[in-house]
C-alpha cells in the first residue's frame, strides 16, 4: 500500500499496454518456440515471490487447457533448479522422474518425455522459466538449439518484465481506492486523441498544472 | 588485511606467512622439480581411478546409494542461522531436483574410486538462496576438499566480491573450484574468476575429451551434450548443458590429483592445458 498516490503508475496504467496484450505476447512467444523446435508443448512459468511458487502464465500445446494458472513450489524439481541456478538445461526421458511428473503433470495428465528449460532473466533477477516440452524423439539435441532457446528466453524475459510492470501499475491503481483512476482515465483519453486534439489536450493539462501550482 | 609484523622473514619462525624471501631462506623453499620432459595424458592420469581424491558436489543434493553413484563420504544441507551464521546439518532429504545426483554420477563414472561428498545449497527455501550458496561454498572450502564441483552460478553483483574472496581462498588452500560457465549471454559468477577452472560444453561423445579455449573467460570445454546420467529413484536419463560438462572436468581433475596430489590449482590448470585434446594431450 502506498501512502502517497503514485501518479506515474496511474498514467502508466492508463496509457501502457494492458495485461491482456502482454499475456498475448507471452502466448505468441511460446507458440513460436514450440513451432521452431517442433515440440509438443511450450510454457512460461513465473515466480510468485510472495508464495515462493512457480505459476504457469502461458501454455501452448499439450496441457494448455488445464495448466494455465496452476502452481507448484519454486524450490524443487527441474524448473526449480533452473530458476535457482539461473542456468538452462535439457533433459530427455523425464517420465522416469516421478518428481518431475508431479511438478508439471499432476492435474493435466500430460507427462512429457523431454524438456528444455531456460531461466527468464531481467538484470540480476530470475523472473521465471521458459520450457519447451517433447522435441521430436529422433533428433539428438545440439548446442545450436541451446543457443536458440537462450534467445527465446531473452525475448520472453522482456515481455515478462513488461507484464510485471503493467501488473504493478494496475495494483497501485487498485490500491488508490479510486483516487488515481481519474488520472489514469485522463491519460488514456489524451493518449488516444488525434494529433491536433491531442496537442490541445496537452496544452489544457499544462494550464491545469499551472493553476494547481505545479 | 596483511600482518605487517610478519613482513620480515624470520627463519626461526617459518610457520609465519612469508610476504618476502630473504636470501638465506631460498634453500628452505626448494621444491621438487621432477616434471617429465613432456606432460602427457598418460603421465597426468594414466592408471588413476581417483582413489584418494575428495570431490564435493555443491548442488541440489545427491541420492546416496544410487547404483551409479555409490556411497557418499558425507552429505550436508546448508542453511543460514538467525545471526547470519552458516549451518551445515546432515542431509536426510537427499536430492531435491536430480541435478546433483547427475553430477555425482558423471564424476563416479570417470573416477570410480574417488570420494564424493554432497553439500546441498538448493531446495530449503527460495528466498535467500544466494546467501546459502555462499555459505555452502565457504563450508566446502573449509572442509579442504580437493575438488569442488559447482555447476551453478549467480548473477547477483553484490555476491561477486564475496565469491571472489572464497574462490581465492580455495585457490590458496589447494582446493580446485570447477565452475560451470553460463550457457546464456549474462554476467554471472564465479566461473569468470581466473582462480577457478571454468567449463563450457562440447558436442563430442567422448567423456574424457576436453578442450582448452584460447579465448577465455571460459577456459575449458567438457562433454556437455546428450550425456547419460543417473537421476532420482535409481534411474538414468539423457541430459545436456554446461552444468553437466563441469563434472566431467571435475572428474578429470580428481584423476590427476589422485595421481599427483602435490599439484597446486595453478599447476593443475597447466597440466589440463598441456593434456587438453586440442593441445595434443588426447593422443
Amino acid at each position: 500500500m502506498t501512502e502517497k498516490p503514485d501518479l506515474r503508475a496511474a498514467v502508466a496504467a492508463g496509457v501502457g499496454g494492458s495485461e491482456e496484450s502482454f499475456r498475448a505476447l507471452l502466448a505468441a512467444i511460446v507458440e513460436v518456440a514450440r513451432s521452431i523446435f517442433g515440440a509438443k508443448a511450450s510454457s512460461i512459468l513465473l515466480l510468485d515471490e510472495a508464495t515462493e511458487e512457480l505459476v504457469f502464465e502461458a501454455v501452448v500445446g499439450e496441457g494448455e487447457d488445464t495448466l494455465l494458472g496452476t502452481r507448484f513450489p519454486a524450490g524443487k524439481g527441474i524448473a526449480g533448479w533452473v530458476l535457482a541456478t539461473q542456468t538452462p538445461l535439457v533433459i530427455e526421458d523425464v517420465q522416469q522422474d516421478p518428481r518431475f511428473a508431479k511438478d508439471v503433470a499432476e492435474d493435466s495428465g500430460y507427462v512429457p518425455s523431454g524438456l528444455m528449460a531456460a531461466p527468464l532473466m531481467h538484470e540480476e533477477r530470475a523472473l521465471g522459466v521458459l520450457s519447451v516440452l517433447d522435441r521430436p524423439e529422433q533428433s539428438l539435441f545440439s548446442l545450436q538449439e541451446m543457443e536458440l532457446l537462450g534467445l527465446f528466453a531473452n525475448q520472453a524475459s522482456i515481455a515478462v518484465d513488461l507484464l510485471l510492470k503493467a501488473r504493478k501499475a494496475n495494483t497501485v491503481l487498485d490500491q488508490s481506492e479510486g483516487d488515481l483512476e481519474v488520472v489514469a482515465r485522463l491519460a488514456a483519453v489524451v493518449d488516444a486523441l488525434e494529433d491536433e486534439k491531442r496537442a490541445s489536450g496537452i496544452r489544457l493539462l499544462n494550464d491545469l498544472a499551472g493553476t494547481l501550482g505545479a | 588485511m596483511q600482518d605487517v609484523s610478519a613482513h620480515g622473514w624470520d627463519a626461526g619462525q617459518a610457520a609465519l606467512p612469508a610476504w618476502s624471501l630473504p636470501k638465506d631462506a631460498v634453500d628452505r623453499i626448494a621444491l621438487p622439480g621432477d616434471w617429465p620432459e613432456r606432460v602427457t595424458r598418460e603421465w597426468a592420469l594414466g592408471g588413476s581411478t581417483g582413489k584418494g581424491a575428495r570431490v564435493c558436489i555443491l548442488d541440489s543434493g545427491v541420492e546416496a546409494g544410487h547404483p551409479r553413484v555409490g556411497d557418499l563420504e558425507s552429505a550436508v544441507v546448508i542453511s543460514i542461522g538467525e545471526n547470519e551464521e552458516v549451518i551445515a546439518e546432515e542431509d536426510t532429504e537427499g536430492d531435491v531436483s536430480g541435478h546433483g545426483t547427475a553430477c555425482a554420477g558423471i564424476v563416479r563414472t570417470l573416477a570410480p574410486e574417488c570420494s564424493i561428498s554432497s553439500v546441498r545449497v538448493l531446495g530449503s527455501t527460495f528466498t535467500g538462496s544466494g546467501s546459502i550458496l555462499l555459505g555452502g561454498l565457504r563450508y566446502a572450502v573449509e572442509q579442504g576438499f580437493d575438488v569442488i564441483n559447482m555447476s551453478l552460478s549467480t548473477t547477483k553483483k553484490p555476491f561477486a566480491s564475496v565469491l571472489h574472496e572464497l574462490a581465492d581462498n580455495a585457490y590458496f588452500k589447494r582446493t580446485v573450484l570447477v565452475a560451470s560457465a553460463h550457457n546464456m549471454p549474462v554476467e554471472s559468477y564465479p566461473w569468470r574468476f581466473s582462480s577457478v577452472i571454468s567449463v563450457g560444453s562440447h558436442e563430442e561423445d567422448d567423456s574424457l575429451a576436453f578442450f582448452a579455449n584460447p579465448n577465455p573467460p571460459v577456459e575449458f570445454f567438457g562433454r556437455g551434450v546428450n550425456v547419460e546420467v543417473p537421476w532420482l529413484g535409481g534411474r538414468s536419463l539423457k541430459v545436456s548443458g554446461n552444468s553437466f560438462a563441469t563434472p566431467h572436468l571435475s572428474a578429470i581433475c580428481a584423476l590427476i590429483l589422485a595421481k599427483h596430489p602435490e599439484l597446486t590449482p595453478f599447476q593443475l590448470k597447466s597440466v589440463l592445458y598441456l593434456t587438453a585434446t586440442n593441445v595434443g594431450g588426447g593422443k
